[in-house]
C-alpha cells in the first residue's frame, strides 16, 4: 500500500530530537587532538596605511602562530564577485576591523593576552562614512567613483508622464543597517597541510563558496579541499559569504601550525566586524492621475555596500528589481546605485535589498493615496499588476497572480477598515496613546535574478543504499528553516516511501554535489525540484533494471539492486527553463522564476510620553504556491515578521567614525517573547508548476512587508510622516514634536 | 582569591568533582571539563540565555555563575532534561509544534520552560512571555515556542 504522502503534512523535525536533548552539534562542540584556538587581530582605525606592527613583550611569542598577509600561500582575495576584498590587509587598511593577522595557541586566555599586546604605526587616511560623502567622491576611496555598481532599468516614456501628470508626490526614504544576530556566532575549525590539504568543519550557509575561496587562498586544486557544515545556528544570510574569511583564516593558522585550529568569534567581534544589512535611500517620484492610476514611476534607489564589493552587486539588483514593487506602471525609471564607504563591508541579509526599496515604495504609496484623497487600499487595488501585464525590468506576468484577494483576506483578517474609522475617530480625544492600523503590499522574487540560476546550474544526488533507505545528496544546508524535513518530504513522496525512508547528508564537499548556495528563497523551489526529479530518475533507473514492479516496495528494489549490482545514484541537473528570457546586458526579461505575493497589516500603539511603539496585532497574508510544511512555513514567516519588526522599531546600529558602538546583546536590541505582539499567518495556497510539488520560495519575503505596514500605522496613530527605519522613540518624539510646533 | 580550588557539585544527578580557578564560569567547566556541550554560549553576557542551565531548580544563566558559587549545589543541564530516551513533555511539545528552528537556543528555551512549568504548572499567556524574556529566538518570532509551552502544559509531565 502506497504510503501517505508527506507533502502538506507536520511530520517531526529531523534533527529535532537532536536539537532539543542539546546532542546536535555545533561547530564549537568539536575540539581535536591538539587542537589550538585562532584569533584575528583587527584594524584600530577605518582607513589607512600599515606602517609597523610591533610584538609587546609579556607573553611567550616563540609558542604562539602568527599569519600576517606574507604568509599566504596563494591570492591574498576572498573569492566572490570582485577580487577586491584580502584575507589580511596587507598595507592598506579600508575599514574599521578589518583582519590584519592571525594568531593561534593552545591557551585562549594568553591569547586575548597577545591580542592586547599586538599594536600598528598606522598612517591614518581620510575615510568615507556616508552616503552623500561617497557620492561626491571626497575622497574616492575605491575604484575610480566610490561606485561599485549601477543599474539603469525601466520601460516607457518617464519624462512624458510627468510632464503632463496631474499630480507629482515626492519622497525620500532611509534604512539603517541590521544586523543577522543569530544566536550562534560564526566559527570554524581547520585541519590543514601539503600532505592532507585543507578540511574545515564550521558555521555556514554555503560550503561551495568556501571550497572555492579556499582554493585560491592557498593555490591548491579543489579536490584536495574538504568543507564540512556543522549544525548550524541561524544564518539569515550572515552566514553566506563572510565564512569563507574564517574558514580561511583558521586555515591559514591550522597550515601554519601543523595543528587543528579552532577560531570561534564572540558575540561582540560578531557584531563589530562581520556583515550587515546595507543602509539605503531611496528617492520616489511619482506622476498619478486624480483617480490614482500610476502615470510614471521615477525611483532613485542607493545602498551603502561598505569598504569592499562583495556581494554588494546582487543586493542592489534584487532592491532595484523590487522597487516597483507588485504594481503596473507603463512608465517607470530605476536607478539603482551601490557605493563605497570605509564600513566593514554589509552583505547577505534576509531580503537582499528588497525590505529597503519596498519600505521606501510602500511608505510612500500611502503618501500618494493620501496625496489624493484616496484609501490606501483603494490606491493599491487600482495599480495592482495582472497577469499578462509587465514589470519594471519587462517580465510578464504569467503565472496566475491575484493581489486584490491576498490584500481582501489580509484586511478582513485584522479588521482594518472598521479600526481605521475606529482609531481616527479615538484618536481625536487627547491622551497618552494613540492608535493605528497600516499595512504593505509587496512581492518577493525566489531563486536567483535573471540567468542566475543558469550558471549556478545545480546538481542534487541521491543514492539508494544496502538497507534500503534513500540518501538525499546537496550541499544545501539546514540552518534551522527547515531543509532537512522538506527534503525528507519532497523525496519521500517523489519515491513513494515513509520519510523514515529517507536520509540526509551532512553537507560536506567531499560528499554532495554543488547544487548552490543556500540563499535567496531558492531551496525549497529550485533545488527541491531537482531533488524531486532526482527521485524520479532513481524510480526509474530501478524500474529498468528489473527491481521495482509498479506496485513493488522501493525500500526492497534498492536493498536488491545493491546486493546484485552494487551502488546505484541518480541525480538532477538544473535546466534552464526555456519559456524564460533574460537579457543581461540591459537588464531585462524574467527577472524571477517565481514571485510570492503578500499583503501584512500592523496595528500600533504610540505611546505619546515615551514615543514607545508597541504591535498590538500583526496579520500576515501571503501566497507561496503549496505549502510543504505547515508547521516550518508559519514558522518561516512569523520568525520573518519578527526580525522585521526588530529592524523597524529597535534595531539600531549606531557607528562612530566606522565602527559600531553598540555591539553588545546590550545595547543592540532584537525582540524578545515580551515584544512581539500575536502574528497571524494564512496561505493562499496556487500550486506552481516548476515547484516541487507547487511550491515556491519563503524565507526571505516576511521580512519585507513588516517595516512599511509599521510605518504606515504609525502615521495613521499620530499624523507624523515617518520615513526612516528603525522608527525609535527618539525619532518619533523629534517628528511629533516638529509637527506640533 | 587561589589560582584553583576544588569544587564538588552534582550534574544530572551525578556527583563530580573539579579544580578550577574559582572564577572560571560554569558554562565553560560544563563545556569543556565535562564535556556537556548541549550547554551554548551566545553573547557571554547574560542577555540572549542559550547558556540556561538550572543551579538547584533555578533558572540561571551559566556564563555568569562563577564555579566557585556552585559548591555543594545541583545543576541540571539539557542533557538531563529527558529520561533516557523519553523526552521531557516540553522537549516533545518543542518538535511537535515547531519550537525549534536552528536549534542553538532550544537548550536555554527548553529549560526556561521546564522551570517555568515547574513553578507555575498551568501559566497564562502573558506568564509564559514573561517566562521567556530571559532566552532570544531569532528564528521563531516565539509564537510556536508559546504554543509547545501551552501544549506541555497540557501533557502530564513525563515524571
Amino acid at each position: 500500500m502506497p504510503p501517505v504522502p508527506a507533502i502538506g503534512r507536520a511530520i517531526p523535525r529531523r534533527e529535532g530530537v537532536a536539537k532539543v536533548t542539546g546532542r546536535a552539534r555545533y561547530v564549537d562542540d568539536l575540539s581535536l587532538p591538539g587542537m589550538l584556538h585562532g584569533l584575528t587581530v583587527r584594524s584600530p582605525v577605518p582607513r589607512g596605511i600599515i606602517r609597523a606592527v610591533h610584538y609587546g613583550a609579556g607573553v611567550p611569542w616563540d609558542e604562539i602562530t602568527v599569519v600576517t598577509a606574507a604568509d599566504i600561500p596563494g591570492r591574498n582575495v576572498v573569492a566572490l564577485i570582485l577580487d577586491d576584498q584580502p584575507y589580511l590587509a596587507a598595507d592598506r587598511i579600508n575599514h574599521a576591523e578589518e583582519p590584519i593577522l592571525l594568531l593561534a595557541h593552545a591557551d585562549k586566555q594568553l591569547l586575548e593576552e597577545a591580542r592586547r599586546l599586538v599594536t600598528f604605526d598606522i598612517e591614518p587616511l581620510p575615510a568615507v562614512f556616508t552616503l552623500d560623502d561617497a557620492l561626491s567622491g571626497a575622497p574616492i576611496i575605491w575604484g575610480e567613483n566610490n561606485l561599485f555598481k549601477s543599474y539603469f532599468v525601466g520601460r516607457g516614456d518617464v519624462d512624458a508622464a510627468f510632464a503632463d501628470a496631474p499630480i507629482v508626490v515626492e519622497g525620500v526614504y532611509e534604512t539603517g543597517a541590521q544586523e543577522q544576530l543569530y544566536i550562534e556566532p560564526n566559527g570554524m575549525l581547520a585541519v590543514a597541510g601539503d600532505a592532507s590539504g585543507v578540511t574545515v568543519w564550521g558555521s555556514m550557509q554555503c560550503p561551495y563558496y568556501i571550497h572555492k575561496a579556499i582554493a585560491g587562498l592557498f593555490a591548491m586544486p579543489l579536490e584536495r579541499i574538504r568543507v564540512v557544515q556543522m549544525e548550524t545556528g541561524g544564518g539569515f544570510g550572515g552566514k553566506e559569504e563572510y565564512p569563507s574569511i574564517i574558514a580561511g583564516h583558521a586555515a591559514l593558522l591550522a597550515w601554519k601550525s601543523g595543528r587543528p585550529v579552532k577560531m570561534i568569534y564572540d558575540r561582540a567581534e560578531d557584531m563589530v566586524a562581520t556583515t550587515k544589512r546595507h543602509p539605503s535611500r531611496t528617492r520616489h517620484r511619482t506622476a498619478v492621475s486624480r483617480d490614482g492610476t500610476l502615470l510614471g514611476m521615477d525611483i532613485d534607489f542607493m545602498i551603502d555596500g561598505g569598504a569592499y564589493c562583495t556581494l554588494s552587486p546582487v543586493v542592489l539588483s534584487r532592491g532595484t528589481i523590487h522597487a516597483s514593487g507588485p504594481y503596473f506602471c507603463p512608465n517607470i525609471r530605476i536607478r539603482g546605485r551601490a557605493v563605497a564607504t570605509n564600513l566593514p563591508p554589509h552583505g547577505a541579509f534576509r531580503g537582499f535589498g528588497a525590505p529597503q526599496s519596498i519600505f521606501a515604495l510602500e511608505r510612500h504609496m500611502d503618501r500618494v493615496a493620501a496625496a489624493i484623497g484616496l484609501q490606501p487600499d483603494e490606491l493599491r487595488r487600482r495599480n495592482f499588476i495582472r497577469p499578462g501585464q509587465v514589470s519594471a525590468v519587462g517580465q510578464v506576468m504569467a503565472d496566475r497572480v491575484d493581489m486584490d484577494a491576498i490584500l481582501d483576506r489580509a484586511l478582513d483578517m485584522a479588521d482594518y477598515h472598521q479600526k481605521r474609522t475606529r482609531f481616527a475617530a479615538a484618536n481625536v480625544a487627547a491622551g497618552r496613546t494613540r492608535k493605528g492600523i497600516g499595512f504593505a503590499t509587496f512581492m518577493h522574487g525566489a531563486g536567483f535574478t535573471g540567468s542566475g540560476e543558469d550558471h549556478l546550474a545545480s546538481i542534487v544526488s541521491v543514492e539508494a543504499t544496502a538497507d534500503g533507505t534513500v540518501r538525499v545528496l546537496s550541499a544545501s544546508t539546514e540552518i534551522g528553516q527547515g531543509t532537512n524535513t522538506i527534503f525528507s518530504q519532497i523525496a519521500a513522496d517523489a519515491l513513494g516511501v515513509d520519510v523514515e525512508a529517507i536520509e540526509i547528508a551532512q553537507p560536506d564537499t567531499a560528499v554532495v554535489p554543488n547544487s548552490g548556495p543556500t540563499v535567496a528563497s531558492r531551496t525549497c523551489m529550485v533545488v527541491g525540484k531537482l531533488l524531486e526529479t532526482a527521485c524520479r530518475n532513481l524510480r526509474a533507473a530501478l524500474t529498468d533494471s528489473g527491481h521495482l514492479a509498479s506496485d513493488g516496495d522501493l525500500r526492497q528494489a534498492c536493498r536488491a539492486y545493491v546486493r546484485e549490482r552494487g551502488p546505484l545514484r541518480a541525480s538532477a541537473h538544473y535546466q534552464p527553463n526555456e519559456a524564460a528570457r533574460w537579457d543581461d546586458e540591459r537588464y531585462q526579461g524574467d527577472a524571477y522564476g517565481s514571485y510570492a505575493w503578500a499583503a501584512y497589516v500592523a496595528e500600533v500603539t504610540v505611546d505619546l510620553v515615551t514615543f514607545e511603539t508597541r504591535i498590538d496585532d500583526f496579520v500576515a497574508v501571503q501566497e507561496v504556491g503549496r505549502v510543504i510544511h505547515p508547521v516550518l512555513a508559519t514558522g518561516q514567516i512569523e520568525g520573518g515578521v519578527a526580525q522585521a519588526i526588530g529592524w523597524a522599531l529597535y534595531e539600531d546600529v549606531v557607528w562612530r567614525e566606522g565602527r559600531m558602538a553598540n555591539s553588545q546583546m546590550t545595547n543592540y536590541i532584537m525582540p524578545t517573547s515580551v515584544d512581539l505582539p500575536p502574528i497571524r499567518v494564512h496561505f493562499e495556497e496556487v500550486p506552481y508548476q516548476h515547484g516541487p510539488a507547487g511550491a515556491k520560495g519563503i524565507g526571505e519575503l516576511p521580512m519585507d512587508g513588516p517595516a512599511p505596514a509599521i510605518a504606515n500605522a504609525i502615521a495613521h496613530a499620530t499624523g507624523v510622516d515617518v520615513r526612516r527605519v528603525p522608527f525609535t522613540p527618539e525619532m518619533l518624539a523629534h517628528l511629533v514634536e516638529a509637527a506640533g510646533a | 582569591m587561589p589560582d584553583a580550588m576544588e569544587v564538588s557539585f552534582v550534574v544530572n544527578a551525578g556527583a563530580v568533582q573539579v579544580t578550577t580557578h574559582p572564577m572560571a564560569r560554569l558554562l565553560d567547566v560544563l563545556r569543556t571539563t565535562l564535556h556537556l556541550t548541549g550547554t551554548k554560549e551566545g553573547c557571554g553576557e547574560g542577555e540572549c540565555g542559550a547558556c540556561g542551565v538550572l543551579l538547584d531548580g533555578r533558572l540561571v544563566n551559566s556564563c555568569l555563575v562563577p564555579i566557585g558559587q556552585v559548591n555543594g549545589s545541583s545543576v541540571t543541564t539539557i542533557e538531563g532534561v529527558a529520561s533516557g530516551e523519553q523526552l521531557h513533555a516540553v522537549q516533545q511539545a518543542f518538535i511537535d509544534c515547531g519550537g525549534a528552528q536552528c536549534g542553538i537556543c532550544t537548550p536555554g528555551m527548553v529549560l526556561a520552560a521546564a522551570a517555568l512549568l515547574d513553578l507555575n504548572p498551568s501559566p497564562s499567556l502573558d506568564q509564559i512571555r514573561i517566562g521567556l524574556a530571559g532566552n532570544l529566538c531569532r528564528c521563531t518570532g516565539y509564537m510556536r515556542i508559546f504554543e509547545a509551552v501551552v501544549t506541555a502544559m497540557r501533557i502530564k509531565p513525563a515524571s
